[in-house]
């Protein structure tokens, strides 16, 4: 039939007949120990939901008295006063999200450009090693982050934020700080904070885009480059569109991540419970600084509200970080890893 | 030229003569030579020099002179963005605009590939010369802090009992970690079905679950559910849930690597699939699966905040992370960099050195193993491999004798180590080859 339709290549494919012989299935029956096998297997997979469930089903249960206790205010509320009943979120959630946010502004722009670093400028010998440092960068300890930012970094940076606030600061609003001129206006802020968090949360951003980065086809590398373009023109028209999902995804649970990081915000920022607009000034918060800050109150409504506050914490990242997934498998280069 | 003035700085360094950059220079047609493409021109190095020395200046004067600013990050800050403005300025005079932009790209990329390296020493040096203070001294890994109060000399007190801590919390949290993690790695990527998606997903969500929560979960479900006391144990199930989904993701990639051919192999010849599992996916995997599990002890050991929820504080040495407050390593730095005592805070930094080199060994250790991919050999192993195939080559069998050999006693006991991966290394790259 091929032959018929293109006469050209008669030799390429003798006309064939439709072959009679249909391929067998064969199902070999599983065995006794491959049945007790896969059914341990499947076991631990399904633990994955057990845990998940069981984490969410806790943290529900043990946070409804605090709940039910505030009811609706526990999302309007600014303060965290448990013992008058007087707590919510709506201070330390939206400060939280600050300083994932300034994190993010420094932390993406300095990973995408270590990403491409690696993937398309590094010499081919020094990638290897520079893939395991940003692995070894991801996997120092928060802590020792948190005691980096608060001897090393806090002392250097004042002199950044007064300059920020001082000379900036009348143009853009919330660089300005008002408490005064004096260091400690300055330290422990949402921006410090920020500026540690953003440090840790480059490895991840950087070696989930450089994976995607390297996957850019090769084809339409040489492709680029044989009609004249530059290495910078190849990344910008080939490896930069093709990572768009992925380095979206990558920022997405890099956000995910700043929400989540405790130690180091709670080491270095002075908890306030106002929402912060100026991000040099001295205080800030998140719920999980928060939760690592307050665990010691022992009366039960104490550990009910912060039981409350992790589940909202739980709640939001997961939603963040399975909308990240989405978006990785939904893109172009995801597709192209799945399976 | 406009953009002489907008980079007067720049006069004391090296500039070639103003020509338009765009202009194609013809080439000397002299016998062929071979092209090189690429690579580093004295020009290229001397612009780059040029410009870091003119801002350097220019940022000196701005910065340190004329204007009101201070402070080491800001004088960097702006050496950096002058840094840039410069060399722009400097390849505009010799280079075309798409050129200049090239440059400008890659002198970007290399700067924050320097500033990552830069950020990991600046960390691990400060810590190390912070640390060194109370690490000098050997109390500090023989002594606990039983016996020693806030204004004691750095002589006296150790952390001994928070590593004792920090290696049994780490080793439970692997026993309960990895047989769950690689399990379910091996059911995502041998069962699979309908459920290994959804598996796969929430193992990814549950990698970025923030530490806080796992912890808030084990003092929900353990200390006040069930009302154990808080203890080594319990922090010990905390850093499971942080570890496992960890080792599971990483393990799965590793176990994915193992060429299907392998397992087809097994197949044929009789094999189950617990046996294939068992005798050929985790073997020819072991070295990556080695490679995850230390990835996520790596990261196990150094979290806190699980820790911090529910492994409570104690100053004493505690072996038994059964039975009462159990510190680890963590938890020791946090307890005691917030006290407003030096001793106190160069103990913490020590304990910080100390977590860092844990870290960095199993790290180091991770990446020595891991280095490879599943059936590759090391040089040592591609040695032996060729000693014996040398010694083999004289009573070589010919090929109809493997037809011959018991099935089932070649999948039920794999070949020797020094065999296997010879077995795996062609299809490996061949797996190789198809995903690029």
């Amino acid at each position: 039939m091929t032959a018929a339709a293109e006469p050209a290549a008669p030799y390429a494919e003798a006309p064939r007949q439709p072959d009679p012989d249909v391929p067998r299935t064969i199902t070999a029956p599983a065995t006794n120990g491959d049945r007790v096998f896969r059914g341990l297997l499947r076991t631990a997979g399904l633990s994955v939901f057990a845990i998940m469930g069981l984490i969410a089903f806790f943290l529900i249960l043990r946070g409804a008295e605090a709940l039910k206790a505030v009811g609706l205010d526990f999302f309007t509320e600014q303060k965290w006063q448990t013992q008058a009943h007087n707590f919510g979120i709506a201070a330390v959630l939206p400060n939280g999200i600050l300083i994932a946010l300034i994190a993010l502004v420094i932390a993406v722009p300095v990973a995408l450009a270590a990403a491409i670093f690696i993937s398309e400028y590094a010499p081919v010998r020094l990638r290897a090693a520079l893939i395991s440092l940003v692995d070894l960068m991801a996997a120092i300890p928060s802590i020792v982050y948190g005691l980096w930012g608060l001897f090393f970094l806090q002392p250097r940076i004042i002199g950044l934020s007064r300059w920020l606030s001082n000379h900036v600061g009348d143009a853009i609003p919330f660089l300005k700080v008002r408490t005064g001129d004096i260091g400690t206006s300055y330290t422990s802020s949402t921006f410090i904070a920020g500026v540690v968090v953003s440090l840790m949360i480059i490895p991840i951003i950087t070696s989930l885009s450089r994976e995607v980065f390297s996957q850019a086809p090769q084809g339409e590398r040489e492709g680029a480059f044989a009609l004249g373009s530059t290495r910078w023109g190849m990344v910008r028209t080939v490896v930069l569109p093709f990572g768009r999902g992925g380095v979206i995804g990558a920022v997405m649970l890099g956000f995910g991540r700043a929400m989540g990081e405790t130690i180091a915000v709670a080491l270095i920022i002075s908890p306030s419970f106002r929402p912060m607009t100026h991000i040099l000034e001295n205080g800030g918060n998140s719920i999980s600084a928060l939760i690592a800050l307050r665990f010691g109150e022992s009366d039960s409504l104490s550990l009910s509200a912060l039981m409350a506050a992790g589940l909202v914490l739980f709640a939001l990242t997961l939603l963040v970080n399975v909308g990240a997934g989405f978006v990785i498998n939904r893109s172009r280069s995801g597709a192209a890893t799945a399976d | 030229m406009t953009t002489l003035d907008k980079a007067p700085a720049e006069a004391p360094a090296p500039t070639a003569a103003p020509t338009p950059g765009s202009a194609p220079e013809p080439v000397a047609t002299g016998p062929e030579r071979k092209l090189k493409l690429g690579g580093v021109t004295r020009e290229d190095v001397f612009t780059v020099l040029g410009a870091l020395v003119g801002s350097l200046g220019l940022d000196w004067v701005l910065y340190e002179r004329v204007l009101p600013f201070s402070g080491a990050l800001g004088f960097l800050l702006c050496w950096y963005l002058l840094f840039l403005v410069g060399y722009y300025g400097l390849g505009r005079l010799q280079w075309g605009g798409l050129m200049v932009r090239e440059r400008l790209v890659s002198v970007v990329a290399w700067s924050s590939g320097a500033l990552v390296l830069g950020l990991i020493a600046d960390q691990i040096g400060y810590v190390a010369s912070r640390g060194y203070e109370a690490a000098q001294h050997g109390n500090f890994f023989t002594e606990t802090m039983e016996r020693t109060a806030s204004l004691s000399p750095i002589t006296s007190g150790g952390a001994v009992h928070a590593v004792v801590g920090s290696l049994e919390q780490l080793g439970l949290a692997t026993l309960f970690a990895v047989p769950l993690g690689i399990a379910a790695a091996v059911f995502m990527s041998e069962v699979g079905g309908r459920m290994a998606r959804p598996v796969r997903t929430l193992v990814e969500a549950m990698t970025a679950l923030p530490s806080i929560v796992a912890g808030l979960f084990i003092l929900g479900i353990v200390i006040l559910t069930f009302g154990f006391d808080k203890s080594g144990f319990a922090a010990s199930l905390a850093l499971t849930v942080m570890m496992m989904p960890i080792v599971t993701r990483a393990a799965e990639v590793v176990i994915r690597l193992v060429p299907g051919t392998l397992r087809e192999a097994s197949y044929a010849l009789g094999g189950s699939q617990w046996r294939t599992v068992w005798n050929v996916v985790l073997p020819t995997a072991k070295r990556g699966l080695v490679t995850a599990v230390v990835l996520g002890m790596a990261r196990a050991v150094g979290e806190t905040s699980p820790v911090l929820l529910t492994a409570g504080f104690t100053s004493r040495m505690n072996a038994n992370p059964f039975e009462g407050h159990q510190i680890s390593l963590p938890l020791y730095i946090w307890s005691y960099v917030k006290l407003p005592v030096d001793q106190m805070v160069a103990r913490a930094f020590a304990a910080a050195l100390t977590l860092m080199a844990v870290v960095l060994i199993l790290f180091v250790t991770a990446r020595i193993l891991g280095g490879r991919a599943a059936g590759e050999m090391s040089r040592r192993q591609k040695r032996r491999m060729a000693r014996a195939e040398r010694q083999a080559a004289v009573p070589r069998p010919a090929a109809p004798s493997f037809g011959a050999a018991p099935v089932a006693a070649s999948v039920a006991a794999p070949a020797d180590p020094a065999v296997r991966p010879s077995a795996a290394a062609p299809f490996r790259s061949a797996v190789a080859t198809g995903e690029h």
